[in-house]
């Protein structure tokens, strides 16, 4: 992209030097060009900020990971051979297999040069590389976090906009109040109402869903029946674990979907587009529901980032074999190296998720590619706080609060 | 400023005695009665506090609705294990064979006093930060929002999970985990409208007057920013009660007290779930769903009586 641009900016300034005068028709063409290649820098400045800031992040979390999981009191030698009796010397040899025998900084050190290499450490509870388990256990769960939360933006987008379109009508108070009921649930209570109601069966009615794992076969991963009836199966185990992550994550894209729309409604090129004769629901979804999806990207992005570490419970609950249940089997051990491995493997995804939510704002909203003044535009906040707050939209309103609290 | 969230505004100046050494204790109090005149017309909010202010009775009610701490004993629980609801057992017993709404009510206690502990903590680190970076400015401001971020960016449920998993199992870890995995969006927040403040006329007319950063922040910025935190922290406490069950469900949470997290982890682990003992299963989530949504809807309530474009009747 710079490379047609910048022949064009270049000649654009000899140009208009010489031909002030000639045809007008052309000096706005090339100023826009001139434009585009000053935008394209400083957006290319911004990219290198945002990397770099995402580095620093990820640094950071790699520094807490080793140090939050080295002030755990007890011994994780006496931990993992434990019912299996020891004496000194062997002990001594576990602790020197797994480097707990030397000074933390020494640790510290070896351990930073390992990350680097991609090497987690060994987990004391399978005695297998850390990476190789996460490796293992990743598809399951990109599969449900996925698909599911697809299925939330979908849904909560769509109810989103109906009710924003009409504000206190009889199907906004009937979403809202069921997505707020909803989000109020716990993640793990729905889980064990599901498996109760549709999966044991309540009373007469038989189970209708599987529950466990993610295939009738035993082994984890892909199932015993393969081709297309293998994915009906695990289609068919899916759907509880994922109806409930929907269920409870679908509130949020709704009441932000909803709650910028709302905003967007008494925009002033509402007006002009009402005035061109477009009917209201033209209006709603060629004008108002586009420029209102963008704090909702944000969301998706972000949340994304956020479920992975949320599927915990569901896959707890579930059986599915995936990160969480790990994370989950490793907080009762406690298996320090997997659960160190799963702490930076979630932050990360966290991280990545956020930046790839701040990469894709400035190409959505031309509004915010203005370059600097990032510090205090309310744009900078948004976006990050919006997802943050998870939603009710407390932060959209702030630059409205300020104007208000001080009457 | 470290005041509790509670969900009531206070209607009258005796509410609020601090406020009367101000030069004008007029204003505030007003204020905050007009404040209290538009939560009134959110019928959601007025629902949510009532259903609070319910539970909370019950809650420091619960030795004597009980018959003290004995109703907790797993040694000589009162009635059979897992047995449904009857007279002497209106929501039956627990795998122990204790009295589910004993439990109940006993679990109200932990989680409204940890959703409650927690916010006060978070909103005490977040107010703090955020007229911090958002008043003084330059550096400081900028180490701390990088701090802030940092702590954003964080997965709040592993973080605190991984915080529980490597303290030792209390309820004061449980509240420092949700404290410190949940400030950073009050701080975001707090900065954001502290900006917005800083540009007022009245500031720079008490800074030419002489006033210092103390004064300002104390008289000028925090009451500014106090409508704004009222909010997002009764919003932060339906989170904090969610995150407190979870981290209770995942059996991080204090062994030795009743929670509701606890109570649904006890039942899944007796089976209680296949072998369709509902009573074990139901009761205790309801009561987290509506405390949380209780709170939420407060909340989102007190956040539509700030706005001032509700002023005009326009619809939510």
């Amino acid at each position: 992209m710079t490379d047609d641009l910048r022949p064009g900016a270049h000649g654009t300034d000899e140009q208009r030097r010489g031909n002030l005068s000639r045809t007008s028709g052309q000096v706005p063409a090339r100023r826009v060009r001139a434009l585009a290649a000053r935008l394209w820098r400083g957006l290319a400045g911004e990219l290198v900020r945002r990397l770099a800031g995402a580095a620093v992040s990820l640094f950071a979390v790699c520094v807490t990971g080793f140090f939050l999981f080295r002030v755990l009191p007890g011994d994780p030698v006496r931990t993992m051979t434990r019912g299996a009796p020891l004496d000194g010397p062997a002990l001594a040899q576990l602790r020197h297999q797994f480097g707990l025998d030397r000074p933390l900084p020494a640790q510290f050190g070896s351990y930073l040069a390992r990350l680097a290499h991609g090497d987690l450490g060994l987990s004391y509870q399978y005695r297998q590389p850390v990476a190789e388990l996460i490796a293992a256990h990743l598809w399951p769960t990109v599969l449900l976090v996925g698909t599911s939360t697809l299925i939330a933006a979908a849904l909560g987008l769509r109810l989103g906009v109906r009710c924003g379109g009409r504000p206190g009508g009889l199907a906004d108070r009937l979403h809202t109040g069921a997505a707020l009921a909803l989000w109020s649930v716990p993640t793990f209570w729905l889980g064990l109402l599901l498996i109760g109601a549709l999966a044991v069966g309540v009373g007469p009615l038989p189970g209708l869903f599987p529950t466990g794992g993610m295939d009738s076969g035993t082994d984890w991963g892909p199932g015993a029946a393969g081709g297309f009836a293998g994915v009906l199966d695990t289609a068919n185990h899916m759907v509880l674990p994922c109806a409930t992550l929907v269920a409870v994550g679908y509130a949020q894209f709704l009441l932000v979907m909803r709650s910028s729309l709302v905003e967007e409604r008494t925009a002033e090129h509402l007006l002009t587009a009402r005035a061109t004769g477009l009917t209201e629901r033209q209006v709603l979804h060629r004008h108002a529901v586009p420029n209102a999806l963008l704090p909702t990207v944000t969301l998706v992005c972000v949340n994304l980032g956020e479920v992975v570490a949320g599927s915990i419970l569901v896959e707890t609950v579930f059986s599915w074999p995936g990160l969480g249940s790990l994370f989950y089997e490793a907080l009762r051990v406690p298996d320090l190296p997997l659960i160190q491995g799963l702490f930076l493997v979630f932050a990360a995804s966290v991280i990545l998720a956020n930046l790839l939510a701040d990469l894709a704002y400035p190409l959505l909203d031309p509004r915010v590619r203005r370059p600097a003044r990032a510090e205090d535009a309310p744009a900078e906040v948004a976006p990050a706080e919006v997802a943050a707050a998870g939603g009710p939209g407390a932060a959209a309103r702030v630059p409205e609060l300020a104007g208000g609290t001080d009457r | 400023m470290t005041q509790l969230p509670l969900p009531a505004p206070p209607s009258g100046a005796a509410a609020e005695p601090r406020l009367t050494a101000t030069p004008t204790p007029g204003r505030r109090t007003g204020a905050l009665g007009r404040l209290w005149a538009a939560y009134r017309r959110e019928r959601a909010g007025l629902a949510g506090l009532t259903v609070l202010v319910l539970i909370a009775a019950a809650a420091l009610a619960a030795p004597l609705l009980t018959g003290g701490r004995s109703a907790l004993s797993v040694v000589d629980a009162p009635g059979l294990p897992l047995s449904p609801p009857s007279w002497r057992f209106p929501l039956g017993t627990d795998p122990y064979g204790r009295s589910e709404l004993a439990l109940l009510a006993w679990g109200a206690r932990v989680s409204l006093a940890v959703g409650l502990l927690a916010t006060v903590l978070c909103v005490a680190i977040g107010t703090a930060l955020g007229v911090l970076a958002g008043h003084l400015g330059g550096r400081t401001a900028s180490v701390v929002m990088r701090v802030t971020d940092w702590f954003l960016v964080m997965p709040t449920l592993v973080l605190a999970i991984a915080l529980t998993a490597v303290l030792s199992h209390s309820l004061a870890t449980v509240v420092l985990a949700i404290a410190v995995t949940s400030w950073p969006r009050t701080a975001r927040l707090v900065r954001a409208q502290t900006l917005a403040v800083e540009g007022r006329p009245y500031l720079e007319r008490a800074r030419a007057l002489g006033a210092g950063h103390l004064h300002l922040t104390a008289r000028h910025i925090l009451p500014a920013v106090a409508p704004l935190v009222l909010a997002q922290s009764t919003l932060t406490v339906a989170g904090a009660i969610l995150t407190e069950s979870t981290l209770d469900f995942l059996g991080l949470g204090d062994p030795s007290s009743v929670s509701w997290g606890g109570m649904l982890q006890d039942a899944r682990q007796a089976g209680a779930v296949s072998a369709g003992q509902w009573w074990t299963v139901l009761p205790p989530g309801l009561a987290i769903a509506v405390v949380a949504l209780g709170f939420t809807l407060c909340g989102r309530a007190v956040e539509a009586a700030l706005d001032p474009r509700r002023a005009g009747g326009e619809a939510r």
